[in-house]
């Protein structure tokens, strides 16, 4: 084999490089994102719930955001009845922020964790958080 | 088995008849499934068939007046104010009666006519040129005639300011954020690369609000249902000369400008 040295060595950096990031975090399990709902506002409720069930609001909330969207802008809906058949004002900031005031130890901690950046605050304005 | 021909269409028939009573029957449940009204307008909402506005420039005296009605639309949709008239955004403005209505062509009115500052707005036309012209049905019309923008779905080509011969629509160069004196926490900002213009104050008419221009015009500014025969406007519009931006263009816009006679003119140049 001709520079078998520098071959093997080529081999073993880029094995230590395309590996690193494996090892590295052996070990190391992240922590789960534990969303917190300790909000004054949440706090005052007297029952503790979203507007929907709380299994559907995590895995469904992007969803249930866009038809919320749609129906606001799009139709002029503004009034969404809940599967309870409660209703609330269809609002990104004065529906959903007014109870979750703490985005960045609410939306931004699952948000972070999945690595995923939703474009809702380039436009939406998050509740102003006293830190 | 055999079967004859009148047999055959016998059966034929009889299960037509069956599959479209079937049909019938799953429509039926498919609706009320699908149909739960999950989504509704506000109950105390106005509504209309076609919104319009009258601007009764009689009554603008004097600067207060303009600065009070524009502010108060700045204020509450989150307007930034850019030095840099490049890239101004505006929902609402003033120009000159000459500039507003360059059709009109008097060419010995007075000065004071020409040189009256006209407050300008999305006219929020029957037939709108820039919904036509967006590629990705951004901006559209309503059911009620605004003509409104998803900002979620600009993309920000700028077709539509090319399309809009009033001038309404601003595009955001840099981002807004910094350059909003006071933000309203109520009310969303844009981002950077999206057009944007006026509303109408759709978010307020859902409330059972006038918009905001309207309401701090202190009558100086009518707003109303254009195919209500009974509304306020068609009132103002039946007993007025009104004229409207460049209607020839066949935009239809639907802002009125009641301009008034000599004596407004003449305190048109008192204004400045």
């Amino acid at each position: 084999m001709y520079n078998g040295g520098k071959i093997l060595l080529g081999i073993f950096v880029f094995l230590a490089l395309a590996t690193y990031p494996f090892y590295n975090n052996i070990g190391k399990a992240n922590a789960r994102p534990e969303p917190s709902t300790d909000t004054p506002a949440i706090q005052k409720l007297a029952q503790k719930k979203c507007i929907e069930p709380e299994a559907f609001m995590k895995s469904e909330h992007m969803q249930l955001l866009n038809q919320w969207r749609d129906a606001a802008v799009r139709d002029g809906n503004r009034i969404y009845v809940a599967g309870d058949g409660q209703r609330y004002d269809i609002s990104l900031q004065n529906t959903c922020m007014k109870c979750h005031s703490n985005k960045k130890e609410f939306c931004d901690s699952c948000h972070n964790y999945a690595g995923v950046s939703p474009y809702c605050w380039d436009c939406h304005l998050a509740p102003k958080e006293g830190k | 088995m055999s079967i004859d021909r009148r047999d055959f269409l016998k059966m034929i028939g009889a299960s037509a008849v069956f599959a479209l009573g079937g049909m019938g029957v799953v429509d039926g449940i498919v609706k009320d499934n699908v149909e739960a009204e999950q989504f509704r307008p506000e109950p105390g909402a106005l509504l209309a068939k076609q919104w319009a506005m009258v601007i009764d420039m009689r009554k603008f005296k004097t600067e207060g007046d303009y600065k009070r009605i524009i502010s108060a639309c700045n204020n509450i949709h989150n307007i930034p104010d850019f030095s840099d008239s490049k890239h101004e955004v505006k929902w609402i403005w003033t120009d000159t009666f000459e500039h507003a209505f360059p059709e009109q062509e008097q060419g010995y009115a007075p000065e004071s006519l020409k040189e009256m500052p006209i407050p300008l707005l999305c006219n929020h036309c029957e037939n709108p040129p820039c919904v036509r012209v967006c590629p990705t049905k951004a901006t559209f019309k309503r059911k009620d005639g605004l003509v409104m923008q998803d900002m979620h779905r600009c993309i920000g080509c700028r077709f539509c300011m090319a399309a809009c011969p009033y001038g309404s629509r601003s595009f955001n160069w840099t981002d807004p954020r910094p350059h909003i004196k006071k933000e309203n926490p109520d009310y969303p900002t844009r981002m950077r690369g999206v057009v944007e213009k006026c509303t109408f104050c759709v978010e307020r008419l859902a409330e059972g609000k006038m918009p905001a221009c309207v309401e701090a015009s202190n009558g100086a500014m009518m707003f109303g249902d254009l195919s209500d025969p009974n509304s306020e406007i068609r009132k103002v519009l039946e007993s007025n000369y009104t004229i409207r931006r460049k209607s020839e263009l066949g935009t239809g816009p639907n802002i009125y400008y009641i301009i008034g006679g000599a004596d407004n003119a003449r305190e048109g140049a008192k204004r400045e």
